[in-house]
């Protein structure tokens, strides 16, 4: 996380400063000095910081706090050939993302704290904040809980056997109950296997046309339901991943409405995509789908599902029933996507498609961009708590966790543009709104569009 | 051998080069408008008249390569389309997934790819995959593909055999009433009959138990706005209807769906027994259904269980005459997409 290249002070000037975890939103200037933020007011004369100080000209600009992604699939270790912590880390500085937490569904996976110190070594160098979530299971196996504490101590933030559930509901019990004392949450991938056997979409008209074997809603809110009543009994730190579906945000909000401690998270494709994107007409109703149809980039679990689920999950985002966005980003090497719909690989490369999808929602007025900007920050430091607070806002003293982007600039999607090894997403050659000029992590500029910045250093 | 003037084995009737508009591929019934539809019904009329020629044999595929390329096991699918395609002189290379490079391990992909590098003209795919052809279709740039059944998606030589067959003995297909029965769920057949017979004009009534019946195929979602070619949408005239007692009544063509016997495994329904008590048909059912009402059934079928063996056998049966009909749809699907008009444009 160093740049040698620059070692005076940053100002990032002329934008519009949204730093939730501090209240502010209107035009600021920030100065950034030694990784931390020193100093945000209405005006800092560039002229009065001296030689070797660079200005990040932001009119135009949101500048806030770097975003934070706490479902992050890197791959590493065990399958490279799809994504590894290194290009995973720069796909995500790319995207706004200064912090992510890399799910431990690897090969093996991250159940001990000799994996959890391995992921930590790779990620020492790259350019994003790299967190770990350990196993729920030993193994991801299901079957004995993993060394919790053990893992906590080795740097762990959450625990999550994702890619899976933790099917058994009286081993999710014992789970619960053990990390009440932990503090640290319980994140579950919500899927009763028993009512989606063989499933690659959302069950629904598009699933009956195309002939493909559905996944109904219910094998989602089934066990969103089940971790909710366990969640009551244990008082254990619940938090539900990837929820897809109107029938799970209303049993959280009703949730929530009883005192019940459980969090939330939603994934942008599920804010913008709906099922009729597997008939490979990009959304657009007016083409038929002849040979484009079965486009495995929209095949993911939750599956993309109706209009009415993508407004519940819109409603529960603006209204803070989700407490936050997750990219849940699922990078797959080409042979896992370049198959039947029924062969290919679950997942979606999300990283650097997630601003401009969210925009896009904040554009269509569903959710406003204070909001939307609280989502990606002190909302999953919220669900994960501990340091993450510190990382979240842009108060002076604060490490300089920042992120500078256009909410209107256009731009089309191109994955051999990624950083990212997974090119895997239904949105190529879709045009979106809003975009990340500059990423600093720790002070230091890791990623900047010069494009969109147009003057340099000061001299 | 002795040929006539008119039954010359050296040209195709004219009347078999009715123009069906430019197709690449053929991967279901649903983007076939009404007028496409009838065009290779009268393409496969006149190719009914070459198979009953005394040699039967034209040259119109000459130096075309047609593989048939089957992933499940097939019996009149894959004779049907090799026979078609050697009545049309077409070189016809028959490949399964168990005696090939598939069992060491190739990918759809890469068998398509070696296919095509070949200097295949026209891959007839069968897969237990739904989507599968439109897989190869996206990635094979100088290939026709032609399904022949693609999981529970699709079969539209079927779907067309069936029309071709309807018309036959029942003329014009507007306003008729079809009824298809059985699992309608996992079944390629009828989902690609629903789109013939509904783009033909005919009112179309799904029959079967309850937890073999995509509901939402009928529903809203794919509505007007989302016709086919900005069409009207053709599934408007299509309802269900659990109980076949009510669905048969003022039926004219019943079509009784292939039953696996795992799906009685699997809880779909409760017995053999119960299934036929409520959704066998037969000649108390048939004579609910309008007079002279046909039957229809894909085959291969499970005598005794969807059918009764009197039925099945009698003179309603159109069985055996649907068998007939494929070889010509396939001759005309060939021909329309691999043949002098095609390759010209």
């Amino acid at each position: 996380m160093s740049d040698a290249t620059q070692n005076g002070p940053i100002l990032i000037s002329g934008g519009r400063v949204i730093d939730p975890a501090n209240g502010r939103d209107g035009m600021f200037d920030v100065l950034i000095e030694g990784g931390l933020v020193k100093g945000i007011e209405p005006s800092i004369p560039a002229d009065s910081l001296g030689s070797g100080a660079r200005v990040i000209p932001a009119r135009g600009m949101v500048v806030c706090p770097g975003f934070i992604d706490i479902h992050t699939h890197l791959r590493e270790p065990g399958f490279e050939y799809k994504e590894t912590i290194a290009t995973g880390a720069e796909a995500a500085v790319r995207g706004g993302f200064t912090t992510i937490c890399a799910m431990p569904n690897t090969d093996p996976a991250i159940d001990n704290a000799a994996m959890v110190d391995y992921v930590a070594g790779r990620a020492a160098t790259v350019p994003a904040r790299v967190r770990v979530i350990g196993c729920v299971t030993k193994g991801r196996a299901g079957r004995e809980l993993a060394d919790m504490e053990e893992l906590i101590s080795a740097g762990v933030v959450a625990f999550s056997d994702d890619g899976d559930p933790v099917y058994d509901s009286a081993l999710m019990r014992l789970a619960l109950t053990y990390s009440r004392d932990l503090n640290v949450p319980i994140s579950n991938h919500c899927q009763d296997h028993a009512l989606c056997p063989g499933g690659v979409m959302a069950e629904g008209w598009v699933s009956s046309r195309l002939g493909l074997a559905g996944i109904p809603s219910v094998a989602e809110e089934a066990m969103v339901a089940r971790d909710i009543a366990l969640a009551e009994l244990t008082g254990g730190r619940l938090h539900l991943a990837h929820l897809s579906s109107a029938g799970s945000v209303a049993l959280v909000r009703q949730a929530r409405e009883r005192g019940i401690p459980v969090t939330a998270e939603v994934c942008p494709h599920h804010l913008l995509l709906t099922d009729e994107w597997a008939l490979g007409v990009k959304g657009n109703p007016n083409l038929t789908a002849g040979a484009a149809a079965y486009d495995t980039a929209t095949k993911v679990y939750p599956p993309l599902r109706s209009d009415a689920d993508v407004e519940a999950c819109l409603t529960g985002l603006a209204d803070g029933t989700i407490d936050c966005v997750a990219t849940d980003h699922a990078p797959h090497d080409r042979v896992s996507k370049e198959c039947t719909y029924h062969d290919a690989a679950f997942g979606i490369s999300v990283l650097e498609t997630a601003l401009g999808t969210l925009m896009e929602t904040v554009h269509s007025g569903a959710v406003n961009l204070p909001t939307m900007v609280e989502r990606l920050t002190t909302g999953p430091a919220r669900v994960l708590g501990g340091v993450f607070s510190d990382y979240a806002g842009l108060a002076p003293g604060a490490p300089a966790d920042v992120v500078v982007f256009s909410p209107d600039a256009a731009w089309t999607v191109d994955v051999n543009n990624f950083a990212s090894m997974g090119r895997n997403t239904p949105l190529h050659g879709v045009e979106l709104r809003g975009r990340v000029a500059a990423t600093l992590v720790g002070g230091s500029v890791v990623f900047e569009e010069s494009a969109m910045l147009s003057s340099g250093v000061e001299e | 051998m002795v040929s006539t003037a008119s039954n010359e084995a050296g040209a195709l009737p004219a009347d078999a080069r009715r123009d069906t508009g430019l197709r690449r591929h053929v991967l279901d019934l649903d983007d076939f408008t009404i007028e496409e539809l009838t065009a290779t019904l009268d393409n496969a009329a006149a190719m009914r008249g070459v198979l009953e020629r005394d040699v039967k044999k034209v040259p119109a595929l000459r130096g075309r390569v047609v593989v048939t390329l089957f992933y499940e096991a097939s019996t009149r699918t894959r004779i049907s389309f090799e026979e078609a395609g050697k009545i049309l002189s077409a070189d016809v290379i028959n490949m399964t997934a168990s005696a090939s490079s598939i069992e060491k391990g190739e990918s759809l992909l890469n068998t398509g790819l070696t296919l095509q590098a070949m200097g295949v003209d026209v891959i007839v795919v069968r897969h237990p995959h739904a989507g599968a052809p439109h897989f190869l279709a996206r990635n094979l740039a100088n290939v026709a593909v032609i399904n022949a059944g693609d999981g529970a998606h699709a079969h539209p030589t079927q779907g067309l055999l069936d029309l071709y067959t309807a018309r036959q003995y029942l003329g014009e297909l507007s306003g008729r009433k079809v009824v298809i029965v059985g699992d309608v769920l996992h079944s390629r057949v009828a989902r690609s009959a629903v789109w013939g017979f509904a783009n033909m004009g005919a009112s179309v009534v799904l029959c079967g138990p309850s937890t073999l019946m995509p509901d939402p195929f009928t529903s809203a979602g794919w509505g007007s706005d989302h016709g086919s070619n900005g069409l009207a949408n053709p599934l408007a005239n299509v309802t269900v209807q659990p109980d076949l007692d009510a669905a048969i009544e003022q039926a004219d063509l019943v079509m009784a769906l292939r039953l696996q016997s795992e799906r009685q495994e699997r809880g779909f329904f409760p017995s053999l027994r119960e299934y036929i008590r409520r959704w066998q048909v037969n000649d108390a059912r048939m004579a609910r259904a309008n007079p002279g009402a046909l039957l229809m059934h894909p085959g291969p079928m499970n005598e005794g269980i969807e059918v009764s063996s009197g039925l099945a056998h009698g003179d309603r049966s159109l069985i055996e005459e649907q068998v007939t009909n494929g070889v010509a749809i396939r001759m005309a699907l060939l021909y329309q997409l691999a043949g002098a008009a095609a390759v010209e444009s």
